[in-house]
């Protein structure tokens, strides 16, 4: 194939479940990739908080909303001819075939580059897959694909159940499951069928709990195939892959089972042509006296020969090619875009020896455990039970010798409660007996302590012995470093399986520190090992580390100025994306400033554990064990005393709240911290002191106080007054915050927060219903480097990350923006922030008064650094570094102050993942829910925000039906958007509080009751059945009112209906429906930030 | 007559009567490896108590040690496996590639004292117990590996931890791996008929007569030749071009085996005699002999290659192929004479993998079609041979 001269890469989008960050890894390479052959790239993508829309990556960068009809716009304007589609995850894939189908591709000779549309057709169409796997002779499972209920109700005859359902054209198992019923059966088809876009869903046998197992392939345009490793599913069929503990290289296939695995991957990769990587999943017959599986498989042939059966084929790079490639240091999706741009395997060199190429498969001397990380710290109501629709939000990935070590280092990275496998659930009941759920590994770990019988454990789980024998290691450990005095010998032992200081010291009833030091003391410490895609047959000169206990330390240090980035650890709700974006750029700040930068990270899916991003890449936990260690390892004096080198400098402000964690610990052992000390960062986080602090400067805050007790926090709020808002300290997303309207619900929230975190206080604020804004500013002692201001457009109370942000701040008046300068200034003057804080705030206007207090500051890069650095054109964490190191603003060039607005209007809007997560209520409040977020820029606010609505989903159509549902405190401000909708000649199905008010108007509405036992149609029928477009609900406080919605929101959730649980992100919506949503420009971000704004003409841009 | 599926009675002993429980309790034996360069590694007994000698080589493959352990092309060589969990999947007499382990001792960072696989299996330290052969387990292997790459392979010493001062004089005094003929030691001593249980029971019939000359084969070559409906003899490393001959077979293949090839005279000369009057296929050991015959040079490795990912060449299509290797020396084409061509390179360091000829039925390569362990890529060539069988026949 020629090689493309201009290609346009298709990104993600947001972060939702099952679509993470590994798609900003991949298409970053794939940029790179281009680059690298001297082929232009043009990059779309609607996830602003991506390094691949960073300045420098792509040639031209998009960000503009996901849509046939933007895209369309994009390749008239720049005319590529090349397309990029398999780096974007599912919906770069999705986008390729409707450009295809809609004819654009061949209107403008645009070439689908790597993967051909008739492979991902093949791939992707559950009936073509099938029949493809038929004719090259690959066993599937007997399965029929449909198209409708009564086609389903055949299929099941011949399947019989128990069955699995599996929709075509979605990813993360989005509507599938088990039927073990056929009222479950009818129930999940129906779903099945509304979740794929190609209304397609198969009907199968169900294999559970044989062993899954996937395949990373790839291949070239002269047909050369390799593996790139395989990866082995400690959770067995049935669970989701993503929602898998998962293991790399597999661990209990023989040479003939991998081998027989890998061939029939390789014939698949070349049966269906893709060019480029895809991932080949398959199931393994388990151990017969596990599960026995003679009525399901046969075995073909030889009886050596285990049946298997292949499962799916993702046509692109996937999570787990990511996964792969951070596994074994082959960078998939690079290779993948050097492919697309026409180079064989052979011709493209592994940069990580730097000898050999592309064309071999990785030989791993380490073993590779992946853990999800799922959102239910946060979602204490969902539904915890893991099945084939994928759950987790992110995962940790850890590298160790043994599995053992590397499972509890992943463990330990997973940043969960108890975050060791120590930690038992004070629970009576078979925990196992409910199936698995997000806490599986520490039940099964309970049970061993138990009973140590594997087999049958093994049968209750259908998890491998193999991997329950070595989790019986473990607790065989516990009961020695429990029982025995802590030998030198014992404590070796006990770290080369991977128990954490701080587990010993629980275990053996000392103290974390007194443990560390004895081990110290005995000389045990870690010696750091390289992933070098070889297994040390050759020389690599790519420094990628993981930790273990054994003999040769290869991570020497160097004698060059340098300092360690803290990364931010797995993707969970309230510490996403955006945190590994600026340690990104903290790295390359680093570099750009003359010093090597090291990194420290555990999440596999990201661009700063790419091994190109630093240095040096430390692959562990982010904990103070794994911190302190890498610092002594970097300081060539070995016992870390005061002479020899000088220690090296931590940066901790990139990595979110985990990083932040560490200032205090680090400081403790005398490790030297960039940027604001851990004094600073205790001023501003600790309630009391932080009160003290903007008192004394004379800036208002909520009135509220910090409690230890419920009875405390009554008194408070009863001073303050009613609604108060209820929150613990030193936590990140809202965790746990909630808004009280009277003392029986504070006394209930009250309690359930003070569990949540024990031993911290509690922060109980009068409620300000205001309108929220949020600045970053940088400081360096002597100014304040605000580079924009945020508004919100939901009233405060709305978590800030779920939140639609505007910048420049449309509403605020020349005065109020003063006053924002001014207490920013003051506030990071008088804290001595060094580097990046963020400030949020509420602005109350009562009677032409106008007062701003400070909801909060966080002396760290914020949630909005991407979106703002992006805008704004400031490079804030490029500036930030710099301060750090020294170089104060002026001397980089920038103001004191605010930073002149850009001729934009930015909007920042928040994305869900809600239909995933069942049981979870999805109203917004003050604790944050969403996992990603896009960007809608335009020239004006109304086209802006049309492509922000557009990108999350949200964007209404012109005419239809919407039901409404709004609660009392609302319903004055929901007039305007009620007449707005009858004038469009919506029709309108609402409850009858609601209908009631528009009669009050004289507008009809189709009253429809809320209370599912009071007939029908009720609320949730006439979403279930289609009938209505968009739901507006929005909760009124109390427990019992939010109960009543929460049926109308959850059914809206899992019928992709869009619903606004605020009035404000509602009238917005609304607004934009009547103002036209088809006029928007479709331009390069350089060209929307290229010039700054009249002055004054922010205001305006509103009307 | 040997056959595959005759296994160790000793196996079966252990299976049923728990013996190797026993032999498993009791404290861990510290005990180190000792190489030439004067470096220490240090780790536990497994297997056989006893102490060992031998070359120390790595092999990068992250499955098949059974396969390895057994492959008789060890002979005389103690291996060093750089995957770190060995054991996983459990040992099987079935899955033997010789009739014994070939290797002077393993070297591994952690064997699995609890296997777990559908087929069953027993666990490495009893397999070795039954084969007799000591290992050592607990090792930072990778710093091995480090140290051969970056030395080259040496000869090493398995002892206990009070012999390690004294190991180094001992090391001096041993013969050298070159100056051996391992062949002579696992080549097989008598001629006999391959039987495969899994290609049709008791039987030893096939279109085509494949005269294999064995000097240290692995079963799985056989049974390729067998699946392709081969009858299949297998002679003595020793015979004789004309006794070879007097069977008139439809082709023959030189098998695998150890040592280094500058030692076969007797079986280049043989296939002086035999090129170009029978389709010929050799794989590794017998590759070079090919190669040697054929005019080229042999030479030795730093460290070999050994392992299942290693990336070859065919120079005829331009494609790709991963490979399985076990080898230390390898062909140097300078003096390849009168039609010989080289046909596959390594990728990695351009050494010749596979020679050709321009004149005769000729299929040589340096690397394991046959796989077990490896990738399964190359089975291809085995079907090419073939193809030169029918076409002798045929013409
Ligand atoms: N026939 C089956 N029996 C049991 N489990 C299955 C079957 N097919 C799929 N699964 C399970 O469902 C999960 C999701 O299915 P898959 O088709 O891979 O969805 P996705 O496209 O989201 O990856 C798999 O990882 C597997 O655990
Ligand atoms: N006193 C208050 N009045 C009104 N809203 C508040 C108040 N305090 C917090 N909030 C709301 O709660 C959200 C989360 O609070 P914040 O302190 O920023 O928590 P986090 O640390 O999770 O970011 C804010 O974005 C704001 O919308
Ligand atoms: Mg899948
Ligand atoms: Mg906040």
């Amino acid at each position: 194939m020629p090689k493309p001269e201009k290609v346009l890469i298709i990104g993600s989008g947001p972060i939702v479940i099952g679509q993470a960050a590994e798609f900003d890894y991949a298409g970053t390479q794939a940029c790179k990739a281009m680059r690298e052959e001297g082929v232009t790239s043009v990059l779309v993508n609607s996830n602003p908080a991506t390094i691949m829309t960073d300045e420098g990556v792509a040639d031209v960068v998009y960000i503009e909303p996901l849509t046939l009809d933007v895209i369309s716009r994009i390749i008239e304007r720049e005319r590529p001819d090349g397309l990029l589609a398999t780096l974007g995850g599912q919906v770069g894939l999705n986008l390729a075939v409707e450009l295809h189908d809609a004819g654009v591709l061949d209107r403008f000779g645009v070439r689908l580059l790597g993967t051909p549309l008739e492979a991902i057709r093949k791939a992707e169409d559950r009936e073509l897959f099938r029949t493809t796997m038929q004719e090259i002779d690959e066993p599937i499972p007997p399965s029929r694909t449909v198209a409708s209920l009564d086609e389903a109700w055949t299929a099941l005859e011949e399947v019989g159940l128990p069955v699995v359902i599996r929709p075509a054209y979605t990813l993360g198992g989005t509507g599938g499951g088990f039927a073990h019923t056929r009222e479950e059966f009818e129930r999940i088809v129906r779903g099945g069928l509304a979740a794929s876009p190609a209304q397609q869903v198969l009907v199968e046998q169900s294999l559970l709990g044989w062993k899954e197992v996937e395949y990373e392939v790839m291949r070239d345009g002269a047909d050369t195939c390799i593996t790139v490793c395989n990866m082995e599913n400690v959770d067995a069929m049935g669970i989701h892959t993503g929602d898998s503990i998962v293991v790399a290289p597999s661990q209990t296939l023989s040479d003939r089972d991998y081998q027989r695995l890998r061939q029939a991957s390789l014939k698949i990769i070349r049966a269906l042509g893709i060019e480029g990587g895809c991932n080949v999943q398959l199931a393994l017959a388990p151990r017969p006296d596990v599960l026995d599986w003679r009525a399901a498989g046969e075995t073909r042939g030889d009886e050596r020969d285990l049946p298997y059966y292949v499962i799916e084929v993702n046509p692109r790079v996937s999570r787990s090619s990511a996964l792969a490639s951070k596994a074994t240091g082959y960078p998939i999706a690079r290779v993948a875009a050097k492919i697309a741009a026409g180079k064989r395997l052979d011709e493209i060199q592994n940069q990580v020896t730097g000898k050999t190429t592309a064309a071999f498969e990785p030989a791993l001397d380490y073993v590779v455990v992946k853990v999800p990380r799922w959102p239910f710290d946060k979602f204490g109501a969902g539904d915890r039970t893991l099945g084939t629709q994928m759950k987790a939000t992110g995962e940790v990935m850890a590298i160790d010798r043994t599995f053992e070590a590397a499972l509890q280092k992943a463990v330990r990275s997973m940043e969960v409660e108890g975050s060791s496998l120590l930690w038992e659930e004070r629970e009576e009941a078979d925990p196992l007996a409910a199936g698995a759920t997000d806490n599986r590994i520490w039940h099964l770990m309970a049970a061993l302590r138990r009973d140590p019988d594997t087999l049958s454990l093994a049968r209750r789980t259908a998890v491998d012995p193999w991997f329950l024998e070595r989790l019986l290691t473990l607790v065989r450990m516990e009961t020695r470093l429990l029982s025995e005095r802590l030998s030198p010998g014992l404590l070796r032992e006990s770290k080369r399986l991977g128990f954490s200081d701080e587990q010993i010291a629980n275990l053996a009833g000392s103290v974390t520190e007194k443990v560390r030091q004895q081990r110290l003391s005995w000389g045990i410490r870690p010696v750091y090992k390289m992933v070098d895609t070889c297994a040390a047959e050759f020389d690599a000169v790519t420094p990628y580390f993981y930790s273990t206990y054994e003999e040769e330390n290869e991570a020497l240090p160097e004698a060059t100025s340098r300092a360690l980035v803290i990364g931010s650890g797995p993707i969970r709700i309230g510490q996403g994306i955006e945190f590994d974006y600026a340690s990104v750029k903290a790295a390359q700040a680093l570099q750009a400033a003359g010093y090597a930068a090291i990194m420290a990270n555990s999440n596999p899916e990201t661009v700063s554990t790419d091994f190109d991003t630093s240095d040096r890449l430390y692959f562990e936990p982010l904990d103070e064990e794994a911190a302190r260690d890498i610092l002594d390892n970097e300081r060539p004096a070995p016992n870390g005393g005061p002479e020899g080198m000088e220690r090296v400098p931590t940066i901790l402000q990139f990595g979110g709240q985990t990083a932040i964690n560490l200032a205090g610990p680090l400081t403790l052992a005398a490790q030297p911290i960039m940027g604001s000390s851990a004094e600073v960062i205790d001023l501003a986080e600790d309630r009391e002191r932080f009160e003290r602090f903007l008192t004394e400067l004379g800036i208002p805050q909520p009135p509220g106080a910090a409690v230890g007790n419920v009875e405390d926090a009554i008194q408070v709020a009863e001073t303050v007054g009613y609604p108060v808002l209820v929150r613990p300290s030193y936590v990140l997303g809202g965790r746990a915050m909630e808004i009280a309207q009277g003392p029986g619900e504070l006394a209930r929230y009250a309690s359930i927060a003070l569990e949540a975190a024990p031993d911290k206080p509690l922060l109980i604020d009068k409620y300000l219903a205001g309108l929220e804004i949020e600045v970053d500013a940088i400081c360096d002692g002597e100014r304040v480097l605000i580079p924009g201001i945020m508004e919100h457009i939901e009233r405060a109370g709305v978590h800030s990350g779920d939140s639609m942000a505007v910048y420049p701040a449309p509403s605020l008046t020349p005065a109020e923006i003063e006053t924002v300068i001014d207490s920013a200034r003051q506030i990071g003057l008088g804290l001595q922030i060094r580097g990046l804080m963020n400030i949020q705030y509420v602005v109350m206007r009562e009677a032409g008064e106008s007062s701003l207090f400070v909801l909060e500051v966080n002396p760290r890069a914020s949630r909005t650094v991407p979106f703002l650095s992006k805008v704004t054109t400031v490079p804030m964490v490029q500036v930030a570094v710099n301060v750090m190191l020294g170089r104060s603003i002026a001397a980089q060039g920038y103001p004191d102050g605010l930073w002149p607005a850009r001729d934009l209007v930015a909007i920042k809007a928040p994305v869900f993942s809600m239909a995933k997560l069942v049981g979870v209520d999805t109203y917004l409040g003050p604790e944050m829910k969403s996992t990603g977020e896009v960007m809608g820029i335009d020239r004006t606010f109304d086209s802006a925000l049309t492509k922000a609505l557009l990108a999350s989903e949200l964007a209404l159509s012109a005419h239809g039906t919407a039901l409404l549902s709004i609660a009392d405190q609302d319903k004055a401000d929901a007039i305007p958007m009620i007449r707005n909708l009858s004038a469009a000649g919506y029709t309108i199905y609402a409850t009858e509080g609601t209908a009631e008010l528009m009669r009050g108007l004289g507008l009809e509405a189709i009253v429809v009751p809320k209370r599912l036992s009071a007939g029908h149609p009720n609320v949730v029928d006439v979403i279930e059945d289609g009938t209505v477009d968009f739901v507006v609900n929005t909760p009124e406080g109390g427990r019992s009112t939010l109960r009543d919605g929460f049926h109308i929101r959850r059914a809206a959730s899992e019928h992709r209906t869009p619903c606004f649980t605020s009035i404000d992100t509602a009238l917005h919506a609304v607004g934009a429906m009547v103002s036209g949503n088809d006029r928007y420009s479709v331009l390069p971000l350089s060209e929307y930030t290229r010039r700054v704004a009249p002055v004054g003409d922010a205001a305006e841009a509103r009307s | 007559m040997r056959s595959g599926n005759e296994s160790r009675s000793s196996f079966d002993g252990l299976r049923t009567n728990g013996a190797v429980e026993e032999a498993q309790l009791g404290e861990r034996q510290p005990a180190a490896l000792v190489l030439e360069d004067g470096s220490v590694f240090r780790g536990h007994r497994i297997g056989h108590f006893g102490d060992a000698w031998g070359e120390v080589v790595f092999n990068t493959s992250m499955t098949g040690y059974q396969e390895m352990l057994t492959d008789p092309s060890y002979a005389g060589q103690m291996l060093v496996l750089t995957y770190p969990l060995i054991g996983n999947y459990g040992l099987d007499p079935p899955v033997d590639e010789s009739a014994q382990i070939q290797v002077r001792a393993l070297i591994v960072r952690s064997d699995c004292d609890r296997p777990s696989h559908p087929l069953g299996g027993i666990t490495l330290h009893e397999y070795l117990l039954a084969g007799a052969v000591p290992g050592l387990a607990g090792v930072d292997t990778r710093a091995v590996t480090r140290r051969i790459r970056s030395r080259g392979v040496m000869q090493g010493l398995i002892v206990s931890e009070e012999e390690v001062e004294r190991a180094q004089a001992r090391l001096a005094d041993l013969p050298s791996y070159e100056s051996q003929d391992f062949v002579a030691e696992v080549g097989t001593p008598a001629p006999y008929e391959w039987e495969d249980a899994a290609v049709a029971q008791g039987s030893t019939e096939g279109a085509h007569h494949i005269v294999v000359l064995d000097e240290g084969l692995k079963y799985n070559i056989l049974r390729h030749l067998r699946r392709r409906d081969c009858r299949v003899t297998c002679l003595p490393p020793q015979t004789t071009a004309e006794e070879v001959l007097a069977l008139a077979p439809d082709g023959v293949l030189l098998s695998p085996g150890p040592g280094d090839p500058a030692l076969r005279e007797v079986q280049v000369k043989g296939v002086e005699r035999l090129l170009g009057r029978v389709p010929l296929m050799g794989i590794c050991l017998g590759h070079q002999v090919i190669g040697r015959a054929l005019g080229a040079g042999t030479f030795k490795l730093k460290f070999g290659h050994r392992g299942g990912n290693h990336p070859v060449r065919e120079l005829a299509s331009g494609r790709v192929y991963i490979t399985a290797q076990n080898h230390g020396y390898a062909v140097d084409p300078e003096g390849l004479r009168g039609g010989a061509e080289v046909s596959h390179v390594n990728l990695h360091d351009g050494t010749v993998e596979g020679l050709t000829h321009r004149d005769y039925p000729l299929v040589s390569i340096q690397y394991h079609s046959e796989a077990a362990p490896g990738p399964l890529d190359n089975g291809y060539l085995f079907d090419r041979f073939l193809e030169l069988v029918r076409g002798a026949k045929g013409g």
